[in-house]
């Protein structure tokens, strides 16, 4: 589906220059390579503050392929929740949980080679499941959806109504949960409260001889 | 190639695996909660990727991805509340440093 610009001397050549593909599978791709190679730097990369950064743009990249499926709505979504609101909360975990020993030199399990063979098994066994696989499509093309059919869904035809409210209670307790287990407990030694999370006390001795290779 | 739907799956079962890797290999407790939203993310970009080329599900797929969304958010706030709490505790984000739960 082509690029309709309100300019008539504006309009994009019907497919990529020098390449012959169509806009929106250059699009695809690019969306993709940064998906993954974003994903790729979350899990190997050595400083997690990084890794968090690099997770935020992961997401960007997501909401992009969320939008070019036609699904505006989860695109704003995706936005909202999971670059504004989750990963704030991620980084403020990571700066709040940064010891004073730095980041720690060995950022993998001893047994890490045998997650990764369980990955890429695991990517080879779905990639061959699903291109083994004839889903039965009723149509050969995207589809553009409406929103209006969504909120009819979850609130009129009464499928989700139970699903809705259900999440709704799952959401206010996890707020009173994760104010609750966050709390700072009420020490009875007064010398105990002084101890901030900020200034850390040294960690013992086990952690920093765990933390070098 | 945007135009079919195999396309979508390999994207989200590569980024599906890439979530398990790091949900397995690191040992920072809050690099592993990341990794559970990167498997998150890519189950919902398979519930799109269904809904765009079926009618009938498009409507039932975007909802379930939002309500996907909704429990993520919960996932993080419950696991990020309950690191900040045995961090306290233990002065350390790494996992196998969390040995007392053993016994």
């Amino acid at each position: 589906m082509g690029l309709v610009l309100p300019l008539a001397d504006l309009t994009l050549p019907q497919t990529v220059p020098y390449l012959g593909w169509a806009w929106d599978d250059l699009l695809f791709l690019v969306l993709a390579g940064i998906l993954l190679a974003a994903a790729l730097f979350v899990v190997i990369g050595r400083d997690i503050v990084r890794s968090g950064l690099a997770m935020i743009l992961a997401f960007g990249a997501l909401a992009g392929i969320y939008a070019l499926t036609g699904t505006v709505l989860l695109a704003a979504a995706q936005v909202l929740i999971y670059i504004g609101a989750i990963s704030v909360l991620i980084l403020f975990a990571i700066m709040l949980t940064q010891s004073k020993a730095g980041p720690a030199k060995l950022v993998f399990h001893r047994q890490a080679w045998a997650g990764a063979v369980a990955a890429i098994g695991l990517a080879v066994l779905l990639i061959t499941a699903l291109l083994n696989t004839d889903w039965p499509l009723s149509v050969a093309d995207r589809l553009w959806s409406a929103t209006s059919r969504i909120a009819l869904l979850l609130f009129q035809d009464s499928l989700y109504v139970f699903a809705l409210q259900v999440v709704a209670v799952l959401l206010t307790a996890a707020v009173i949960g994760g104010v609750f287990l966050a709390k700072r407990e009420e020490s009875p030694d007064p010398g105990e409260r002084e101890t901030d999370i900020l200034q850390p006390v040294s960690p013992p001795a086990t952690a920093n001889t765990a933390e070098t290779p | 190639m945007s135009h079919s739907l195999d396309a979508y799956l390999v994207l989200s079962a590569l980024l599906f695996s890439i979530g398990t890797f790091g949900f397995l290999a690191r040992r920072n407790a809050i690099a592993m909660l990341m990794s559970i939203e990167l498997m998150l993310n890519a189950v919902n970009l398979a519930a799109v990727a269904f809904g765009a080329f079926t009618p009938q599900l498009q409507a039932h797929a975007a909802l379930i991805a939002l309500l996907v969304m909704a429990v993520a958010a919960a996932e993080a706030t419950v696991g990020l509340a309950i690191v900040i709490a045995i961090f306290r505790n233990r002065r350390t984000p790494l996992v196998d440093e969390y040995s007392s739960m053993r016994e």
